[in-house]
């Protein structure tokens, strides 16, 4: 176990999440270490986009903690969350629609660039912030399409684009919620190779259904099966595990 | 700044930019110092300076609706409020003969909606949507009715009164004389737009938008969308707070329907009409507002219902406003193809003006037998005498609205068509919509 001499990026314990009486996330313990790139699976209605929300504040755990490096977030609100360098992107694209892919990424890089609420600044004066916007946009090959208003980018341009504002402000600890979802092969291939280089040592917690993507990009992989973890370890751990292989793999990954 | 910048963020405004920028505010104050001389009697004077007061309480209010998306039925509080405190102010200055000039008044007005706002946004802006719509009515409502128990300071049913000029004087100037009201007008309302536009290029300006646009999505990019808006609400505050104290130092009055629900609803009406997606739109919707309730209220009683009809028009044929528009056609200006709608337009305009006419008649016709019912059937509205009491008026009037509305669905579809045409040729010339 190489993992124990590394620092723990994200550790939840005993986490419980229930909405009334139903019971979606059950005493869950996950740890993350630093620079890992870790994938979450398992069916739908798993929990996975749950535990994702409990970790990035948008949802308050019933039960147990979520901490960052070694500070416990569970409780704060989501923007306390990202001050401290846990971003997150969403499931279904969830872009600032009317502003333009420029304004998109600005937007995201203000906070981390000291901007604050600033109203005496004007903005385009701002040269920090144009570097980075720039950068962002070079990086996730959106430059063409600068000036377009999100809502009118293609799927897959507006997939990028939330990786982008995920990762704009330079949170070193990322979490994706199925980027590839709904994408061509040649576009989930352009996906990969996409986070594969801006998550470069970053910690990247990743919920995936393509399975060649979850085998091909993570060092680490947790399976989630009614919202209790019944797995986690290297891709060759996870392949041979024959609970997995019952649970939810069937023939797909022999 | 590097390489990368440079070639892959948008262009910094070169000369020609900022020489046609700084070119647009000189020609706005050149017009604010000619208007005058061109208009100088005193009744066209008095509708500029509503029109000035009407400007800043429409773009304060737009800080919430277009800018950050809250919808406010509440807005007149801040407005009133900075009027009330401003004739308290005067009283105050001209009693105790206080070193301060009329012209810092609104200030004093700004500062208080300011201050409100700061009071009562907190709450108020925890949520945007539904919840801080229903906030704001109950917040008007409160304030609206404790104007009338509270005597001593709201004045009761006949408000509180002011001269102002008994006010400390600097240069000589009495402010007694409209022009130099007007002056004074136009002096803040310049410095209202160039504030509150270069608002919008700041961050916080552009974090608006944000929450505008995605409030949920703001908060996993480091803000608090509560903050951004409970900001924007004290912005919006503040230049409402000017605005209510240049009316009172116009009317030399405060009453309560300052405060009421109609001043609340009027900037609404102004703001909407003009377009809120634009900077510009809520001037030209105060312009137009303004001019119009002065107009219409000199030519028929039932005025009012006429200014529903047409933001019931507005949002639901034209949901951008008269900016909104106006700016569908830039993408045909500049692909050299609006002469081809043009015609179109001009055959869709006869036949629904007939069916706008029809309608009036209709209406006046009715509004003078429930309102003025008994006297002469032979009524002027408009400026035009026709009697109310022929049946050739009521079925002129039908003829005009059934014939109107069927020619102008028919002229409506080809200005349609000969729209698209004219988009797709603009289009094809490399000119994006």
């Amino acid at each position: 176990m190489s993992q124990v001499s590394k620092s723990i990026a994200i550790e939840l314990r005993g986490i419980e999440k229930s909405f009334g009486v139903t019971s979606v996330i059950r005493n869950v313990a996950l740890s993350v270490a630093q620079g890992e790139r870790h994938a979450l699976i398992g069916p739908n209605g798993a929990g996975k986009s749950t535990l994702f929300n409990l970790i990035s504040g948008y949802m308050k755990p019933t039960l147990g903690e979520v901490r960052l490096r070694d500070e416990v977030i569970s409780g704060l609100p989501p923007y306390q969350i990202n001050r401290r360098g846990l971003s997150r992107s969403f499931q279904v694209t969830n872009v600032f629609a009317n502003m333009s892919v420029w304004e998109n990424l600005r937007c995201a890089v203000l906070w981390s660039t000291g901007q604050r609420y600033a109203f005496w600044k004007n903005i385009d004066n701002l040269p920090e912030v144009r570097e980075r916007t720039a950068k962002i946009l070079v990086d996730i090959n959106l430059t063409a399409r600068r000036d377009v208003p999100a809502g009118l980018l293609t799927y897959a341009e507006q997939r990028a684009l939330e990786i982008g504002i995920t990762i704009a402000g330079g949170a070193d600890v990322i979490l994706l919620d199925e980027p590839t979802a709904g994408m061509s092969h040649a576009e989930t291939e352009r996906a990969v190779t996409l986070i594969r280089r801006l998550t470069e040592g970053r910690t990247l917690l990743i919920v995936e259904h393509d399975m060649s993507v979850v085998f091909g990009l993570a060092d680490r992989i947790s399976v989630l099966v009614y919202g209790q973890i019944i797995a986690s370890g290297t891709p060759e751990e996870i392949r041979g595990d024959p609970k997995v292989r019952e649970a939810y793999l069937g023939e797909e990954v022999v | 700044m590097s390489d990368l910048a440079s070639t892959i963020a948008p262009p910094q405004p070169v000369a020609a930019d900022r020489l046609k920028f700084y070119g647009l505010w000189i020609a706005v104050i050149v017009a604010l110092l000619v208007m005058p001389k061109l208009f100088s009697s005193g009744g066209s004077l008095t509708t500029f300076s509503l029109i000035g007061i009407s400007i800043i309480f429409a773009l304060s209010y737009n800080i919430l609706l277009g800018q950050t998306g809250m919808l406010s039925f509440g807005h007149a509080v801040y407005y009133g409020l900075g009027g009330f405190l401003a004739i308290h102010a005067i009283n105050i200055v001209a009693r105790n003969k206080l070193a301060i000039p009329l012209p810092l008044i609104p200030l004093i007005g700004g500062l208080t909606g300011l201050l409100f706002a700061a009071l009562l946004g907190w709450v108020s802006t925890k949520r945007s949507g539904t919840a801080f719509a229903m906030i704001s009515l109950g917040l008007a409502e409160l304030v609206a009715s404790s104007a009338l128990i509270l005597r001593t300071f709201f004045g009761g049913e006949a408000g509180v009164s002011a001269n102002r000029t008994k006010v400390y004087r600097l240069f000589d100037w009495s402010f007694g004389p409209q022009i130099q009201i007007y002056y004074l007008v136009a002096a803040w309302t310049l410095l209202a737009i160039i504030a509150m536009y270069a608002l919008t290029r700041t961050p916080l300006g552009r974090m608006c938008n944000a929450v505008r646009d995605n409030p949920e999505r703001v908060q996993f990019v480091g803000y608090d969308p509560h903050m951004i808006r409970y900001l924007a609400f004290c912005f919006s505050g503040f230049f409402a707070g000017i605005a209510g104290a240049l009316a009172a130092i116009n009317f030399e009055i405060a009453n309560s329907a300052y405060l009421g629900a109609v001043q609340s609803g009027t900037v609404l009406f102004a703001t909407y009409i003009g377009g809120i997606g634009f900077f510009i739109g809520p001037i030209v919707g105060a312009i137009f507002v303004t001019l119009l309730s002065l107009g219409l209220s000199d030519l028929t009683p039932v005025w009012q219902l006429y200014f529903g009809l047409i933001f019931i028009a507005v949002v639901v044929f034209a949901p951008g406003g008269i900016t909104g528009l106006l700016m569908m056609h830039r993408p045909l200006i500049r692909g050299g193809t609006l002469a081809q709608v043009l015609p179109s337009y001009a055959i869709a305009f006869v036949p629904t003006l007939a069916m706008v006419v029809g309608l009036m008649m209709v209406i006046e016709t009715v509004v003078h037998y429930s309102v003025s019912h008994g006297n002469s059937p032979n009524i002027r509205a408009f400026g035009i005498s026709f009697n109310a009491a022929s049946p050739v008026t009521w079925a002129l009037a039908a003829a005009l609205i059934l014939g109107g509305f069927y020619l102008a669905r028919i002229s409506w579809a080809r200005v349609a068509l000969a729209w698209d045409d004219a988009l797709t040729q603009a289009r094809g010339k490399g000119i994006a919509a």
